[in-house]
């Protein structure tokens, strides 16, 4: 799929602009994201892979141009279907993993035997009583994709997924990602690892300067 | 989960952080001490001057070290970025607005019980009106406080200096409870006058800043 080709896609991105006061961080992305596909963006710091993924979470509002989730316009009406993961943890430091867990479940309306289960997918293994503050920042990864993946989401964006974990975490969290599109689910994910996605990949999408500049089934030369 | 639900996870959630940080309370508590100490030392007043100055200093010393907690309340949402996880979750901003406010009213409440026998104490207060009308008058006048104070702070939550921001954001709108407060104070520890007129001016002001907090804090809370 190519910029501009017309499918059904879960993410649909119309013209997408995003400025910052004089700034602009997305200067007309255009694209469409189907459905069970693990996509991952990939550019140098300040391409706009981070506001890409802010603005379909709907936590950036688009200076112009349209996204469309789910078939819907309006983020905020399917976000229950969105894992967003970011960079920080958007995890409380002073609480202990399960304490947050179960706190972000209760806002999904769901049960914390559904933390078990997610905690478990990921092969977390540490002493949950502890806060998340005494986490090693791998730990900290997992247990914010733990998050993510509480509400069993259709679409799940992940910014950085794998900085700071080690390569034997970063791989079961790989073949966790592959599982999880195998079940229909739409990843998309903003790395500087590339490598570690390229077995599983499906699209590998570059970025620079604010646009989409290749999108590609293959790893090439001179991506990262 | 219904609004109630999250309304109360949400506060448990704050009463939890505060009780393990203890960062709003130990700073409001030595702040306010501060104001009670440096004032008996500045002037030595008479009994009966006491009782006419107290409602306006216990109350403006509340009014400051409030300010301390307000600021606490949105900067640990701040930290790794926790309030997008929220913001990306189904649940409405109004919870979330309430249960701050309410955690702010229990931790003002901690410090009003802990500071007020100080006052009467160093001040040698004793009212001469129906001293039961210090109970409404300080759960209306701290409500006041933090119901504004709450808003605002999410407000100047993204500017660079949001510690002066609130107060001057704040201060101004706040004078009208703050006579409120003082004068109701004033008037049953002096016993020359009722209370009534200003318990009613601050049950008005209550409930006109709490339905516009309300009706506004989902746009605060979307802003960028």
């Amino acid at each position: 799929m190519v910029e501009g080709e017309s499918t059904s896609g879960v993410v649909v991105v119309n013209e997408l602009i995003k400025q910052f006061g004089g700034f602009a961080a997305l200067r007309g992305v255009t694209a469409e994201f189907a459905a069970g596909k693990l996509y991952v963006i990939l550019g140098e710091n300040g391409a706009g892979k981070t506001t890409l993924l802010r603005t379909i979470a709907g936590l950036a509002q688009p200076t112009r141009g349209t996204i469309s989730v789910l078939g819907v316009p309006i983020v905020k009406q399917v976000c229950s279907q969105i894992g967003y993961m970011a960079h920080p943890s958007l995890l409380y430091d002073e609480m202990s993993g399960m304490e947050n867990l179960t706190y972000f479940a209760g806002l999904y309306g769901i049960g914390t035997s559904r933390c078990r289960e997610v905690i478990s997918a990921v092969k977390l293994d540490p002493d949950l009583a502890r806060p998340v503050g005494q986490y090693s920042q791998g730990m900290r990864q997992r247990m914010s994709l733990v998050r993510a993946l509480l509400n069993d989401p259709m679409l799940l964006l992940l910014d950085e997924p794998f900085s700071n974990v080690d390569s034997r975490s970063a791989q079961e969290m790989t073949a966790l990602l592959a599982q999880l599109r195998d079940r229909g689910k739409t990843l998309l994910v903003v790395t500087h690892q590339p490598g570690l996605l390229e077995s599983v990949a499906d699209e590998f999408v570059w970025m620079e300067q604010g646009k989409i500049v290749d999108r590609t089934s293959r790893l090439r030369a001179g991506m990262p | 989960m219904s609004f109630l639900a999250i309304t109360r996870a949400t506060l448990a959630k704050d009463v939890r952080l505060e009780w393990r940080s203890k960062d709003a309370i130990n700073s409001m508590l030595f702040f306010a001490l501060l104001v009670v100490v440096i004032f008996s030392f500045s002037f030595d007043p008479t009994a009966e001057e006491s009782r006419r100055i107290a409602g306006g200093l216990i109350w403006v010393a509340f009014l400051f070290a409030a300010v301390v907690a307000l600021n606490q309340t949105w900067a640990r949402e701040l930290r790794n970025q926790v309030l997008d996880a929220y913001r990306v979750s189904p649940a409405p901003a109004n919870p979330l607005f309430l249960a701050k406010a309410f955690g702010n009213f229990i931790f003002v409440g901690v410090l009003e019980a802990v500071m007020t026998p100080l006052f009467i104490a160093f001040y040698k207060l004793r009212a001469l009106g129906p001293a039961w009308e210090l109970a409404p008058i300080a759960a209306l006048g701290t409500w006041a406080l933090v119901v504004n104070g709450t808003f605002f702070a999410a407000m100047s939550l993204r500017t660079r200096s949001r510690e002066i921001m609130l107060p001057l954001l704040l201060f101004p709108l706040s004078i009208p409870a703050l006579l409120g407060m003082v004068n109701a104070t004033t008037a049953v520890l002096t016993g020359e006058e009722s209370a009534r007129f200003w318990i009613a001016l601050l049950v008005a002001y209550d409930v006109v800043f709490t339905i516009a907090c309300l009706l506004l804090f989902e746009t605060v809370l979307e802003a960028e």
